[in-house]
């Protein structure tokens, strides 16, 4: 029989309806409560499991004591097995990563949490892209890809990937979380923090709106190879993180750093994870004219710098040139945007307004996408 | 909306094996009479013509059957299809599924077109000829343009054909090596994109600004910093939508200003038909396809032509032959130095133009505006129907739309799980042909794009309008049951599509079947 783990954070977006932005952090909590808020999160996931258990296929789901999972399974109709060694009353963090550990060991085809950001980033924390999982929308900040785009879709994905017979894909999406302090004092720094392998259909996933009729992975190195043919001897190329950028290592037959940078020339990797240091000490010396960076839009936000590729600091890239900067997405990618524009971050207001306007991005062999940047 | 009553209807099922698998051995359904000596003397054995390379080595593995198994077989087959003129197309928008007179048909299969061959000398074919220069000359008025091409067989041949003449417009001017961008929009037909990118141009596309029309901002930032690169633009007007551009001639002047050549993709030129024209907003060159707005049959239904319309300045580059009158007759002529050669063998389809020709002169001019102009109202009386339930949104702005829309069931979608295949899968259950959702990639999302043509009466509209509303509103009530449809067909759901997602796997041919999958 097949067996889905599942992980919720309770206390995941209570912090939302009453304006908190987020739900991270003991005091957070007990304000909200203070001010009103009720677990949302619970209902959500009996939302995704309902669907599930429609479409009738035997599942064995594990998962973990109390809200965390149990009551939510039974609400739904199943008949969990319980986990040991979790709290069943406070939850934290530590919680769902010591969950996420015990279910990865019990060998579960798929993984199921329900939480935002800073949930999927504790399970991405321990599972990595060893497991297949898929995100119950549930916190307040949903800016990883990794989210259904409502609880039915995640339910409907899950389902899909289980008794699909192959009908899904797994697709790498991003991790990302942004810090809550500095996001209530309105400023946003979204960070990175990895990839997981979710299930894909075109429609169930969050900001995935975009039918492409080539699979992800062929665009991906539709797009290398345009990158590669057009790469000049002697040249530097640096290559940012992510897992479309990554393509163009995998074409090279080069390791890649995934949420690093990377320096290329004549098809060999120079320096791998590179720092802000590392590019300058280049643009400064033996690769001073002769830059190109290569990065690419992060899914559902649209930041092509400032967010998880801090190294591409404004001072590199006013010494690499606007001109030589290249963006390459997948057309999915850039319509999951729903027509927001791309967005630049440096730190830099001179070079942010130097950034913005309109930018061939690189979206198959030979295919641009003329996109609107802004910051 | 009148009151309308749902047909009861369910399509036939048979339980039909493979064709392959129902052979008799040694049944046949003709036996020719073997050639008499005197013959096969004189002239020596079939077989002995067939040059030895390219003899096969086994004879085929072809069913055998008698011809009453094998027509009672196809008919079954086609039973469980929804047949040409038997169900609404109304949903297959950018289609134009138009009625194809059943009368040109009849001429189209009169011996005197069906019978005659490419190679018989022009003088036998005069009649063909006539037909072609005078469909020539009536396409030039509509389009305004100077010069035309029957050669391509199909709307996204027409844009190749128009990818190679911008190529060759620019060598001829000695700037092709400068030249290698060609510019389209995101929901303009992606041959558009997919043809110059053929003919060895990148293709950057320019995206949807909030109402709708090409990004014009992001295309005067292409003309600043691309201009010299920038070979043409290649766009529809009204594009996939049903939005009509009405500041196209600034697109025209500023692809115009760095030297680029502005083409019309007009494969459906039903919203506009006898009103506008291709040459008058400033464009280098347009097509038609004459198997959707002039009639002939599109669809897998027919053989298909697109008639590719070029101005003056572009007249040299064209395919030959082209048909032409002299003094004493008609002639194919094969004097154009410069042209791009051939995309296709000999003049194209004659039957589509015949059919083209047909209809042209059976409405008039006046005929073809007021195709133009009943499409739009079509489209604007069931626009009204639709726009009322629930669920159904219609993206970008206000007011009226062209032929066609594009619209979303996102709502719907995002609170039930149903989507958009859903209910195309349940529509059919009506009697109704499964509509068409959007070109890749899906911008709108969960997506349909109906296009009532001018065939179509006030009650298909209402019936086709009704039947979306029943469809919609039993997935708000049990999303379940849609997800199930449909209930009226031979087949459920469709099998697993991801195999087209998985270029190691999917094959256009049996062999190349077996070979990637190693059976
Ligand atoms: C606007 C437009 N251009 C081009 C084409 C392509 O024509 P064809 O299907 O004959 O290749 C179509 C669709 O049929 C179309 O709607």
């Amino acid at each position: 029989m097949k067996q889905l783990g599942l992980i919720v954070n309770p206390m995941a977006g209570i912090g939302g309806k009453v304006g908190l932005k987020g739900s991270d952090g003991e005091e957070i909590r007990k304000l909200a409560f203070s001010l009103g808020a009720k677990q949302e999160a619970p209902d959500k996931v009996i939302r995704a499991l309902k669907r599930m258990a429609e479409a009738g296929h035997d599942v064995h789901i594990i998962t973990c004591p109390g809200k965390m999972g149990e009551d939510e399974a039974k609400a739904a109709g199943y008949d969990p097995e319980i986990i040991d060694g979790i709290a069943t009353e406070i939850t934290s963090a530590d919680d769902t990563k010591k969950a996420a550990e015990i279910l990865m060991e019990r060998g579960v085809d798929l993984l199921m949490f329900a939480g935002g950001d800073g949930t999927a980033r504790d399970v991405c924390s321990v599972i990595g892209t060893d497991i297949p999982a898929v995100g119950i929308p549930a916190g307040v900040k949903i800016h990883s890809g990794v989210y259904g785009a409502s609880p039915i879709h995640a339910g409907e994905a899950a389902d899909m990937y289980l008794f699909g017979g192959g009908s899904m894909q797994l697709r790498e999406m991003e991790v990302m979380d942004i810090d809550e302090d500095e996001f209530r004092k309105d400023r946003v720094s979204a960070r990175l923090y990895g990839y997981m392998k979710v299930p894909f259909e075109r429609r169930l996933l969050q900001s995935a709106k975009a039918g492409s009729s080539m699979s992800e992975r062929a665009t991906i190195q539709s797009i290398a190879s345009d990158v590669i043919s057009n790469m000049q001897p002697d040249e530097y190329y640096f290559i940012g993180p992510g897992s479309t950028t990554r393509g163009i290592m995998e074409m090279l037959d080069l390791p890649a750093t995934l949420l690093g940078v990377d320096v290329v020339k004549n098809r060999q990797l120079i320096k791998a994870d590179a720092n802000e240091s590392d590019l300058l000490g280049l643009l400064r010396g033996e690769a001073e004219g002769k830059t190109h960076v290569i990065v690419t839009v992060i899914g559902g936000q649209g930041y092509i710098f400032g967010r998880g590729n801090q190294q591409f600091s404004a001072e590199v890239l006013q010494l690499a040139g606007y001109k030589n900067i290249t963006v390459i997405a997948t057309e999915s990618k850039m319509i999951g945007l729903d027509g927001k524009p791309l967005l630049v971050d440096t730190g830099d207001e001179q070079v942010n307004q130097d950034l913005c306007g309109y930018r061939m991005v690189i979206t198959a062999q030979g295919k641009r996408m003329v996109y609107k940047v802004s910051c | 909306m009148s009151e309308v009553k749902l047909r009861r209807y369910h399509a036939a099922k048979w339980d039909e094996p493979f064709i392959m698998e129902q052979t008799v051995p040694g049944t046949r359904g003709l036996l020719p009479p073997l050639s008499p000596d005197e013959v096969v003397n004189a002239v020596g054995s079939a077989d002995a013509l067939i040059p030895a390379g390219i003899k096969r080595k086994a004879a085929p593995k072809l069913p055998e059957l008698d011809q009453y198994h094998v027509l009672q077989h196809w008919l079954r087959l086609s039973q469980e299809t929804m047949g040409m003129d038997l169900a609404s197309d109304i949903g297959e928008g950018t289609c134009t599924m138009k009625y194809s007179p059943k009368l040109h048909d009849q001429m189209a299969n009169h011996t005197k077109l069906a019978d005659v061959h490419p190679n018989q000398p022009v003088e036998d074919i005069q009649g063909v000829l006539e037909i072609i220069y005078n469909l020539e000359q009536y396409l030039k008025e509509v389009s305004g343009m100077y010069k035309i091409s029957f050669q391509p067989g199909g709307g996204s041949h027409a844009t190749y054909t128009n990818a190679c003449t911008v190529r060759e417009y620019h060598r001829a001017h000695g700037n092709l090596d400068k030249k290698d961008i060609v510019i389209t929009t995101i929901f303009s037909h992606p041959c558009d994109g997919a043809t110059p990118a053929t003919a060895g141009f990148k293709v950057a596309t320019l995206m949807p600004d909030e109402s709708g029309y090409p990004d014009l901002n992001a295309l005067k930032a292409l003309v600043e910093e691309y201009g010299e690169r920038i070979a043409g633009i290649m766009f529809t007007n009204p594009e996939d939508t049903g939005i009509y551009n009405p500041d196209v001639a600034e697109y025209v002047e500023l692809v115009h200003s760095v030297g680029g050549l502005c083409f019309y993709d007009q494969a459906n030129a039903n919203g506009i038909l006898g009103i506008a024209r291709a040459f008058d907003a400033g464009f280098d060159a347009c097509h038609f396809n004459l198997h959707k707005t002039f009639s002939a049959p599109h669809g897998c239904e027919g053989p298909a032509s697109g008639a590719y319309c070029v101005r003056q300045e572009l007249a040299d580059f064209i395919p030959t032959p082209t048909v032409e009158k002299g003094e004493d007759g008609y002639y194919l002529d094969y004097n154009r130095p410069k042209s791009l050669g051939k995309v296709r063998s000999y003049i194209g389809n004659p039957e589509c133009m015949l059919k083209a020709y047909a209809w042209i002169r059976t409405m008039g001019p006046d005929g073809l505006k007021m195709t133009a102009e009943t499409s739009v109202l079509n489209n604007n009386y069931l626009d009204k129907l639709l726009q009322q339930i629930k669920g159904v949104t219609r993206p970008y702005k206000d007011g009226f739309r062209f032929e066609q829309v594009r619209y979303s069931m996102d709502e719907l979608t995002q609170a039930t799980g149903v989507g958009t295949d859903d209910i195309r899968s349940r529509l059919v259950d009506f009697g109704i042909q499964s509509y068409w959702m959007s070109h890749h990639p899906f911008i709108v999302p969960e997506p349909f794009t109906p296009e009532p043509c001018e065939t179509y009466s006030k009650e298909d509209l209402d019936y086709w309008a009704a039947a979306m509303r029943q469809s919609i509103e039993e997935a708000w009530e049990d999303p379940q049951f849609t997800m199930g449809a449909p209930y009226a067909q031979p087949i459920g759901r469709m099998m697993d599509t991801s195999i087209v997602d998985d270029e190691s796997k999917w094959a256009c041919t049996w062999q190349a079947y077996k070979r990637k999958n190693n059976k």
